[in-house]
């Protein structure tokens, strides 16, 4: 029996060593462990042995049936194994091959820098006024110290729809709107983006149309160095830290003391280069102390309230923060323009 | 203004200060420089020569061998073409290892065989610009005045050894049109003085009276006239260093008469006309208005036809001069000229500025009156020509002035405080540093115990008006870099969004979210396109520039889809065929044919969709945009914005829509139905003419979504109890919408039904034709029980029946 035991332990090992497939083991593990299988076979003739042998041949059909269990395990995990392993042969893919993105639109550059300059203002407590892009004479110029025959309205040619009503030449007619909806009352903190249009023939630099964004506070002591210091807050929000701003002394009709300021420019952040040919600042927005005459067309005693005022191209802007070489750009909408600005 | 750094020099003091930090200087003080130009293009190693000899070169005709001296003592030979060149000639010789501009070295040379030691040249060879040379010199060598010293370097001659400063006035600081008012500025910013011409006159006894009269008839445009007589001149080219000024400053020299009247103007700042006194019968001037009809040859030999608002010099018949503008042919000052009459004067800035564009005549001299002249200058910038005239053309000044004076012009009078400077500026400036920088500059002041000051703003300074004007002007001395930088002080305002603000970036940020691209078009257009969508700008009139740049920009957008159009095109010319565009900007309307009231400026959503909504790829197939794609962006705001139960879709027919793939977009507030625009594809006729593939299109109003737009979420609880889902399909007629047949199914199942969803919708020669299948997936649930499939049964029952009734729909088994 204990001979029998072992050539089914020699003929079982053997069959295994050939197996190539989960199936194929299974069966083999019927065929030699399953209940009407060899070994069952083989130990259904213990009945018929001595109790001195019984024990004897229990241990070696035990360990026979151990090796078979094993070499089955062993066996199996092998097989699980490869059997994985074909599989992830099979599903490996080329990974260089692009992916299936999500759509990206992009908001237009404009919209982009007008919004990033509100949200800085309306943290600094400011609010967004807006007006008509037609205008008349009245708010666009007599109301801003410009009055009729004023050299300085040669500074801006105007598209007229009549003699009285015009295209807005500059966001600035929406202070003394706001100053006159405000009926006296103080203080007043809003910027005004919108579009504004000049006869200016298109060119690289030039569009006839673009942005502005303009700021008004009015208030009780408000003083020149407060405009410095919203202005400087500003620039740092805007084109980083370490920016600083410098004011020059300029000339519109509707601030005095009025004021032209640069910042350091933020591509070399001083030193020079050729963005802001070699002087180390750009010139970025027009600002001032609100005029009394502008005061009192808003409804305001200049002697009681001061205010003071700045408005910027958005343009400009733009095309310094993103280095863009031509306005028209802006205008012309070409989509492989416009999906540049998909990025945050 | 261009600004000679030399010339400058004569009227304030530039030690130490080199042309470069004058114009930092002078821009950081408030008056930009464009730029500093060195006069000196490029030569070195030209020196005034002495023409010895000329002969004829042995074998060219057109050139000449010259013996020249250049103070060496050596003797030069060199072959010149110039026609004009004889010996007794000065001239300028760059000997061999000059340079001249545009890197050009003198070497020795052969010529035709002879040789050359350097070469004579022409005022334009040494880098002075052909426009500005008087007419003697535009042709052949420069010939030079006999009494400069031989070897003297040329940039020396010609002032090349000075720079230009080009100022960027603005409108406000005229008084910087002039050497002394530059010179005034420079003052203030340095600290230094002024210092003035001081012309001396010679005692004549013969009286300007006398030879000359003056009426002005129109005081209104001429505040001042004065005038001189000069007599017994010699008109000739002005002297070098005279012409050398003027080239400096852009002008161009002519005589020594005129060179004089715009050398005082560029110096004042106050524009002088000389006369041929013996062309104006009597020496009676008369300021006057022009007669209609009027014509008057002026010095540029061009008949002017004259306006009655014009003002002109006269004589007792007809005009001889322009005022402020241009002088008179009749009366120009030639070289026979002999006796001058001399004017001064002030014409109001407004006729100059109209009569010069009028006639688009503008000089310099316009340019000056337009921005009003100094009254203060009328006289010493007269007295200072006429002693100029009579020592460069050896007249004789004649005792007097006659001067006629309308109104005065008096320094103004402006009262502040050093209070207020200080609260105006954040500074803390003392009483003591204002009358510091009052007095640098040249402002006469009082000034009292309580800081209060009246100051005499200069009548050279008629920009100074207010208190803050004097503010600005301490301020910009004291250095705006000295003020302070601080916070505002005061009450703490939130700052916010408005609500159509939000709504408006709300879409802006969803629709660039999901893949569309914001653009920015044009508010002008032309008329053919405000009349392409009438029901998208229903009774209006589109409103027009008086003065178009070009038809294409003549009007104002009446709808934004017309402008996304031209967009889509300009697109796909460049091979963007597929496009998922949009904007948000305001459109013009108005009711009036010529407008009277400003027009309404109309809040607009447009959005246009053409080519692929994907693209093919490795792993997928290309997918055009439909009309869905549209529709779905309506939806999808409408979603956004909380109103999507307030929106319904009719199916419509506005021009230039295809008529079977558009719907009017509704919104139904209460009772109040109100179409807020259209969603659909472009007329094909029209994407023809437009060049683009199938194109579809939504233009919106947002001013009712700003309305009822609702920010306020409001949570609902998760459903607790299972749905029934039970799907349904039947078979209608093609012509039946849809959108009906699930308004009636919402009708025929109340409450319990949670959601339809269209899952399949499909046409065949199956269904017959004209037939449609529709496939209807439906949920049924009950908020606080589970539904019994009985129940279920009999709603859906009654469902069928519905469309059955309602639509004649077949039940597909």
């Amino acid at each position: 029996m204990k001979e029998k035991l072992e050539a089914l332990r020699t003929e079982a090992l053997a069959a295994l060593s050939d197996i190539a497939d989960a199936a194929a083991l299974q069966e083999l593990r019927v065929k030699y462990l399953g209940k009407k299988g060899a070994l069952t076979e083989v130990l259904r003739g213990m009945g018929a042995l001595s109790a001195e042998e019984r024990p004897v041949i229990g241990q070696v059909a035990n360990e026979v049936r151990a090796a078979i269990e094993q070499v089955l395990e062993q066996k199996q995990q092998q097989l699980q194994a490869e059997e994985t392993n074909k599989r992830l042969r099979e599903e490996t893919i080329d990974v260089t091959l692009p992916g299936r993105q999500l759509p990206t639109g992009a908001v237009h550059p404009l919209n982009k820098v007008a919004q990033e300059i509100e949200d800085i203002f309306i943290g600094m407590g400011y609010s967004i006024a807006e007006g008509p892009e037609v205008e008349t004479d009245y708010y666009n110029f007599e109301a801003l110290n410009l009055p009729k025959d004023h050299p300085a309205r040669d500074m801006q040619d105007t598209f007229y729809i009549t003699e009285e009503i015009l295209m807005r030449t500059q966001t600035s007619p929406v202070q003394v709107r706001t100053m006159q909806a405000h009926r006296g009352e103080t203080p007043i903190r809003i910027i005004c983006p919108g579009k504004v249009y000049r006869r200016d023939d298109d060119d690289a630099t030039h569009s006839f149309q673009f942005n502005q964004v303009e700021g008004l506070v009015v208030g009780k002591n408000i003083r020149m160095s407060d405009l410095k210091g919203t202005l400087l807050q500003f620039a740092q929000q805007m084109f980083g830290e370490h920016t600083q701003i410098r004011l020059r002394p300029s000339f519109f009709p509707f601030t005095e003391p009025s004021a032209e300021v640069d910042v350091t420019c933020a591509q070399c952040g001083g030193s020079g280069c050729r963005m802001c040919k070699g002087t180390g600042w750009l010139e970025i927005l027009g600002c001032g102390m609100v005029h009394p005459r502008v005061l009192e067309m808003g409804g305001y005693d200049p002697e009681e309230v001061t205010g003071f005022a700045f408005g910027m191209g958005i343009e400009r802007i733009a095309l310094l923060k993103y280095g863009i070489d031509d306005i028209r750009h802006f205008y012309t909408n070409d989509a492989r323009f416009l999906t540049q600005f998909a990025r945050m | 203004m261009k600004v000679s750094y030399k010339w400058l020099q004569q009227y304030v003091d530039l030690s130490g200060i080199t042309p470069s930090e004058l114009a930092e200087k002078m821009t950081r003080g408030g008056i930009e420089i464009d730029i500093v130009e060195s006069r000196n293009k490029g030569v070195s190693g030209v020196v005034v020569g002495y023409v010895k000899e000329k002969q004829k070169h042995p074998d060219a005709d057109k050139l000449n061998v010259c013996k020249v001296d250049v103070g060496t003592g050596e003797e030069l030979q060199i072959v010149c073409g110039a026609p004009n060149v004889a010996a007794g000639q000065h001239v300028p010789v760059a000997v061999v290892g000059a340079k001249l501009p545009g890197d050009f070295k003198i070497k020795r040379a052969k010529l035709r065989g002879v040789e050359s030691q350097g070469m004579i040249c022409s005022a334009k060879e040494l880098g002075l610009n052909d426009k500005l040379l008087p007419k003697e010199q535009q042709e052949g060598i420069l010939v030079l005045p006999s009494s400069l010293e031989l070897g003297t370097p040329i940039e020396q001659v010609l002032e090349l050894d000075d720079e230009v400063l080009e100022l960027d006035l603005t409108p406000n600081r005229s008084d910087a049109l002039s050497m002394l008012g530059v010179a005034y500025e420079v003052a203030a910013l340095t600290g230094r003085e002024v210092k003035l011409p001081q012309p001396v006159i010679a005692d004549t006894t013969e009286k300007t009276n006398d030879y000359v009269s003056v009426t002005i008839e129109s005081e209104e445009l001429c505040q001042h006239y004065s005038a001189r007589y000069i007599k017994g001149v010699k008109v000739a080219p002005s002297p070098l260093w005279l012409q050398n000024k003027l080239i400096a400053a852009g002008i161009r020299p002519i005589n020594n008469i005129v060179d004089v009247t715009n050398f005082v103007m560029l110096e004042y700042g106050q524009p002088l006309h000389a006369f041929d006194a013996d062309k104006i019968p009597n020496g009676q001037i008369i300021v006057r208005q022009a007669k209609a009809g009027e014509l008057l040859v002026t010095l540029d030999d061009q008949e002017r036809k004259l306006e009655p608002h014009m003002l002109v010099i006269a004589d007792q018949s007809s005009p001889i001069a322009l005022a402020g503008v241009m002088g008179g042919a009749s009366t120009e000052v030639t070289e026979q000229t002999v006796n001058i009459i001399l004017e001064s004067a002030r014409f109001a800035g407004k006729s100059v500025r109209k009569t010069s564009r009028e006639l688009g005549l503008r000089s310099e001299s316009s340019l000056r009156f337009e921005k009003e002249v100094d009254g203060g200058r009328v006289i010493p910038a007269l007295n200072r020509a006429a002693a100029l005239i009579a020592e460069l053309g050896e007249g004789l000044v004649l005792e007097g002035i006659v001067d006629q004076v309308v109104a005065a012009s008096e320094p103004r009078k402006i009262a502040l405080t050093l209070e207020k400077i200080n609260r105006m500026l954040g500074t803390s400036l003392s009483g003591m540093e204002i009358r510091t920088i009052l007095t640098r500059l040249g402002f006469d002041f009082e000034v009292n115990e309580q800081e209060q000051y009246t100051v005499e703003a200069p009548t050279r300074r008629g920009d100074l008006l207010y208190d803050v004007d004097v503010i600005e002007e301490i301020a910009r001395i004291y250095g705006y870099d000295n003020i302070p930088t601080t916070p505002i002080y005061g009450e703490v305002i939130p700052g916010a969004l408005t609500k159509p603000q939000s709504i408006r970036r709300e879409l802006r940020k969803r629709l660039s979210d999901a893949g569309m691209l914001e653009v920015i078009s044009y508010s002008f257009t032309s008329a053919k396109h405000t009349t392409l969508f009438p029901e998208l700008a229903p009774k209006t009139n589109a409103v027009k520039l008086l003065m178009p740049m070009s038809e294409e920009r003549s009007v104002l957008r009446t709808t934004i889809v017309a402008q996304l159009i031209d967009i889509a095109t300009y697109n796909r010319n460049r091979k963007n065929d597929s496009l998922a565009l949009f904007e948000l900007g305001s459109v013009f309307h108005t009711a009036e044919a010529d407008l009277t009231t400003l027009p309404t400026e109309k809040h607009r959503f447009a959005a246009l969709l053409t080519g692929n909504r994907s693209s093919a790829g490795w792993n997928q197939k290309a997918e055009a945009y439909d009309f869905y794609d549209a529709k779905g962006v309506v939806e999808t705001i409408a979603a956004a914005l909380g109103i999507s139960e307030l929106i319904s879709y009719e199916a419509a027919q506005p021009a230039q829509f295809h008529p079977g793939r558009t719907a009017a977009v509704v919104l139904a507030a209460g009772e109040a139905k109100q179409v807020l625009g259209y969603v659909g594809q472009l007329h094909p006729e029209l994407q023809r003419a437009a060049d683009l593939q199938d194109t579809f299109v939504v233009e919106l109003d947002l001013a009712p979504l700003y309305e009822h737009a609702s920010h306020d979420i409001v949570y609902k609880a998760l459903p607790r109890y299972p749905a029934i889902t039970r799907d349904i399909a039947v078979v209608v007629d093609k012509s039946v919408q849809v959108g009906d047949m699930i308004a009636a199914i919402h009708q025929a199942a109340g409450e319990l039904l949670e959601s339809v969803q269209v899952f399949d919708v499909f046409t065949g020669e199956r269904l017959g034709v004209d037939k449609k299948s529709v496939a209807i997936s439906l949920v049924y649930r009950h908020k606080e029980r589970t539904l019994t499939d009985e129940e279920v049964t009999s709603l859906h029952e009654s469902v069928v029946l519905t469309l059955e009734q309602s639509f004649k729909a077949e039940l597909r088994k």
